[in-house]
């Protein structure tokens, strides 16, 4: 094969346990239009226990206040639709932390 | 590479121009400016605009206005950098003339942010985000600055009020200015008690999305001293980018690009930053200019917002001296050119009630994104 045609970004995957800390978070009041039925929703981002930040929401918050440096653990959950009529996009969002039994 | 100057300068008043189009707005700051320079015709154009495809459903806008400011068939396109739009523009068309491609180029930066509203404004300002990584998470500018800005305050141990400083000197300055769209002062302990956009970002805090055009006309330095009475020259130009997503950096509390620019520029101009007279920051968020500040080496880390005392017309360093972003309005596209123009009336002496006295060298410093990309020019009398 010609090398002109060989190049390519080479991905390692990685799984991350889903563990992180809050390192910091905003409520989004003025939300853009595919997000206005969310609105108003709590943004963060979040040092996951491997080292990497991430932007996030943080859901199942209730009446639950957030503070920077909570633990939070991943979850999947509906992100956004494409229009009225289009697709679902799934993806992470964060809670806190649920108490472990272990 | 030939020295530049800037010789003709032109904008339009920047707020809710219900009744004229992007075009007719870039049309009139390329008069406004042909005027100032004495000049019929250009060789190149350069516009500087960030949303016209997701505002206006309109790109191509270079040939659009070269058309419709009847500057005939000229070289002409448009630069997108997100909101250092207007900055890449100016920097292209240093780089064309100081190459010798081109002698006469026009620099242009036109928004039209009020053709779109509410939140499919703040949609049609996302594209500009990390799309797969902070837009879809609902993420938007306000938010990543309010976020940083959280981090600082828990960091350093500030409370909200550290940052009023800055949003009363850009409308204390924008109060001065004709031309700007909020020229309301704002006093001293209201800044912490209004409403939030994206906590603790306020409506205090953030610039708000403007409509405007600014032009700004570049020939050989060589010339200009032939053409006008008070050629301006660029000293210095320099071009930095950071990650898009704010979350990829290291330490998201240091503006690399702003530092970086700055660096690259200053050098070019063979000028230390003790040796600027006054700076025209992005000041879309507070917490972007006490981080420019910083990077800029102006302020230790941590630092940046107790320089709050020294910015004003007067100070030891002013800054934003016709209002910012934040009092001047945010004409996102044409912010970078704006810039450009009230530095060189500065140094031409001719900013009137908003004149900084003897300046005679100017940073001035367009960011896109929370300074993803960061462009800085020096300019500087003859």
């Amino acid at each position: 094969m010609n090398e002109m045609t060989q190049a390519e970004i080479r991905h390692e995957r990685f799984a991350f346990s889903g563990t992180g800390t809050v390192y910091s978070y905003t409520t989004v009041q003025d939300a853009p239009e595919s997000f206005t039925e969310q609105s108003p929703y709590v943004l963060a981002m979040i040092q996951l226990d491997e080292g990497v930040m991430l932007t996030a929401q943080i859901t199942d918050l209730g009446d639950e206040s957030l503070a920077i440096g909570d633990r939070v653990e991943m979850v999947t959950r509906k992100l956004t639709t494409e229009g009225a009529k289009g697709m679902i996009v799934y993806g992470y969002k964060f809670r806190k932390m649920l108490p472990r039994t272990e | 590479m030939r020295p530049v100057a800037i010789i003709g300068v032109g904008m339009t008043p920047v707020g809710e121009h219900w009744d004229k189009s992007v075009r007719m707005l870039g049309a009139e700051a390329v008069q406004l400016a042909l005027a100032d320079a004495h000049l019929d015709a250009v060789d190149a154009l350069y516009l500087g605009n960030s949303y016209g495809t997701t505002f206006s459903s309109q790109s191509h806008l270079g040939a659009l206005v070269a058309d419709y400011a009847g500057l005939g068939n000229i070289e002409a396109y448009a630069i997108e950098a997100g909101d250092a739009s207007g900055g890449a523009a100016l920097r292209t068309g240093y780089l064309a003339v100081a190459s010798g491609a081109v002698n006469f180029a026009m620099v242009v930066g036109a928004e039209k942010s009020s053709d779109a509203i509410g939140s499919s404004r703040v949609e049609g300002r996302n594209v500009s985000l990390d799309a797969d990584f902070e837009s879809i998470h609902g993420a938007t500018l306000p938010a990543l600055a309010a976020m940083i800005m959280r981090r600082y305050m828990y960091e350093y141990g500030v409370d909200l009020s550290a940052f009023e400083g800055f949003s009363i000197n850009a409308h204390a300055n924008g109060k001065r200015n004709p031309l700007a769209m909020y020229r309301n002062i704002i006093k001293a302990g209201a800044f912490a008690k209004a409403p939030f956009v994206s906590d603790p970002v306020n409506l205090f805090d953030g610039a708000p999305d403007a409509d405007g055009a600014a032009a700004v006309i570049l020939a050989p330095l060589e010339w200009a001293m032939d053409r006008v009475s008070q050629p301006i020259k660029i000293g210095g130009s320099g071009v930095s980018t950071d990650t898009l997503a704010v979350h990829d950096r290291k330490d998201p509390l240091y503006l690399k690009a702003v530092a970086l620019s700055a660096q690259k520029a200053l050098l070019q101009a063979g000028k230390t930053r003790e040796e600027i007279d006054f700076l025209e920051l992005h000041d879309a968020f507070t917490i972007l200019t006490t981080l420019s500040l910083e990077a800029l080496g102006y302020a230790d880390r941590g630092a940046g917002y107790r320089l709050t005392d020294k910015i004003g017309l007067t100070g030891e360093l002013p800054i934003c001296t016709f209002g910012g972003l934040k009092s001047r309005g945010n004409p996102t596209g044409a912010t970078g050119v704006y810039q450009a123009v009230e530095a060189t009336l500065q140094l031409r002496g001719q900013a009137n009630e908003n004149q900084v006295s003897n300046a005679k060298s100017a940073l001035i410093q367009n960011l896109g994104g929370l300074a993803t990309t960061a462009i800085t020019h020096v300019l500087e009398t003859i």
